[in-house]
């Protein structure tokens, strides 16, 4: 172990981390904003909106991330001049947006099916108490619905919050310099194969760990209500 | 009609090694879940730590920092070792076994989460009767504890084989010639990028749905004996 090395190396390492975090949050909260409207179309009766969802969900959910990466980032290289003529080239040639949307459509489909099942899971009860109130539609969805499928869907959300952390260390694959990346990068230079990849594992378990906390820590609160003391 | 210009042979070689990856990897990961889960309910501490310390901290780490970690880094250190002793000495993993002992490693954490509920959902009267009528041990295991638990476990052992198998295309990146691997030669020589790698998502679908109907088969079949 080339514990020197490994100390020079922490800086760029921090920085890749730094590139994995914000690859995250940026496809998590474009994924999250996108998976409510698809499970609510998934679960609508036309059939205009119910079959394109379920037919992007079992694509996204169905095939490999790395694929998926591959396709948008270089297959797009066939439909240059298209994309030229639309303006859009620019966009789909860097790396970094090809990262981000590919994960933040990978991680909406992902989570649409969360919300799916949750949102089928709402008590009927519930509902029911709502419109006696006099709510509805939007109103009665807003108020009701949705936040009682949050708390629902919560603990299947935090799995997959983990698992994108995870799965944006592919992104290396498509020369994003994240923390995989940058460890790549130093190993190629200094042959420092597993200290290198040692310690990416290790701060990819510290990210895991934090992420977990602060999910248990968020589920505390917001199902405090069902917390029973043992 | 779709020209691929004598390249599509190759992308069924490379599927079927994708599925023969993915099955020595189901075999391996079934094998390590089985280990996991005797660890977690054996009496021994050191066993209940060393299985807790696999589930978490597999889990925790993603999968290509495993694949690259074992593919590069187990022979460098075996060559650090010996260069140690005065030695010289070149060595190569081959990404075949490489790839499935690792992909098989990572997924044996997720089936031992599967298989200690499946073991634990299994009533105990069942054990005390098949050892009331006078089987050892290892034979109501055998007989008696390890069908009834693979029966609860066939859902979740589905879904620890759908997650699996995509994760094969990640042995591609240590040039193993698998389906995306030859999905990226036929693209860099034909200029199709996404023809290809679209084909290829569409061969990993088509294991998906193949999967799906012969899990449904497959539990039927294990609950042909269960009256609802």
């Amino acid at each position: 172990m080339n514990w020197e090395l490994i100390g020079e190396s922490l800086p760029k390492l921090l920085a890749g981390a730094g590139v994995t975090v914000q690859l995250t949050l940026f496809s998590l909260a474009i994924g999250l904003l996108l998976a409510v409207p698809l499970a609510l179309a998934r679960l609508s009766h036309n059939p205009l909106l119910k079959y394109p969802t379920a037919g992007f969900v079992f694509y996204f959910r169905g095939t490999p991330l790395l694929v998926q990466l591959f396709l948008i980032y270089y297959g797009s290289g066939q439909f240059r001049d298209v994309l030229s003529d639309m303006g859009l080239w620019t966009y789909f040639r860097n790396a970094w947006f090809c990262a981000v949307l590919t994960l933040t459509l990978n991680t909406a489909a992902y989570t649409a099916e969360i919300f799916r099942g949750a949102i089928q899971a709402v008590p009927r009860g519930e509902i029911e108490a709502g419109k006696a109130f006099g709510m509805s539609g939007w109103l009665l969805f807003r108020r009701v619905t949705l936040p009682k499928a949050f708390r629902i869907a919560l603990p299947a959300y935090g799995n997959e919050v983990v698992f994108l952390l995870q799965a944006t260390s592919l992104v290396s694959a498509i020369t994003v310099i994240d923390l995989t990346g940058a460890a790549d990068l130093i190993r190629s230079k200094t042959f420092a194969v597993y200290e290198m990849y040692l310690t990416a594992a290790v701060l990819y378990l510290i990210m895991t760990y934090v992420l977990v906390y602060a999910f248990r820590l968020l589920e505390k609160r917001l199902n405090a209500y069902q917390h029973r003391s043992a | 009609m779709l020209d691929l210009q004598g390249y599509g042979w190759l992308l069924l070689k490379g599927l079927q090694m994708t599925v023969l990856v993915g099955l020595c990897a189901m075999f391996m990961a079934i094998l390590f879940g089985l280990l996991g889960a005797w660890g977690k309910f054996s009496h021994s501490r050191l066993a209940n730590w060393a299985a807790d310390t696999y589930t978490t901290v597999v889990r925790g780490v993603p999968e290509l920092i495993l694949l690259l970690l074992v593919y590069y880094g187990v022979p460098k250190l075996i060559q650090d070792g010996v260069a140690a002793l005065g030695y010289e000495l070149r060595l190569d993993l081959n990404p075949f076994v490489a790839g499935f002992m690792t992909i098989g490693f990572i997924y044996g954490a997720f089936c031992t989460e599967v298989l200690r509920g499946a073991f634990l959902s299994v009533p105990r009267g069942q054990m005390e009767a098949a050892r009331a009528i006078g089987m050892s041990k290892a034979l109501a295991f055998r007989r008696v504890q390890l069908p009834l638990a693979l029966r609860m476990a066939l859902p979740g052992l589905g879904n620890v084989w759908m997650v699996l198998i995509k994760a094969t295309a990640l042995i591609s990146l240590i040039q193993l010639d698998e389906l995306m691997r030859n999905a990226k030669l036929a693209a860099t020589a034909t200029h199709q990028p996404f023809t290809f790698y679209f084909l290829a998502s569409l061969l990993f679908l088509a294991i998906t749905l193949v999967s799906m109907l012969v899990l449904k088969r497959a539990e039927t079949w294990a609950k042909r004996g269960v009256r609802v």
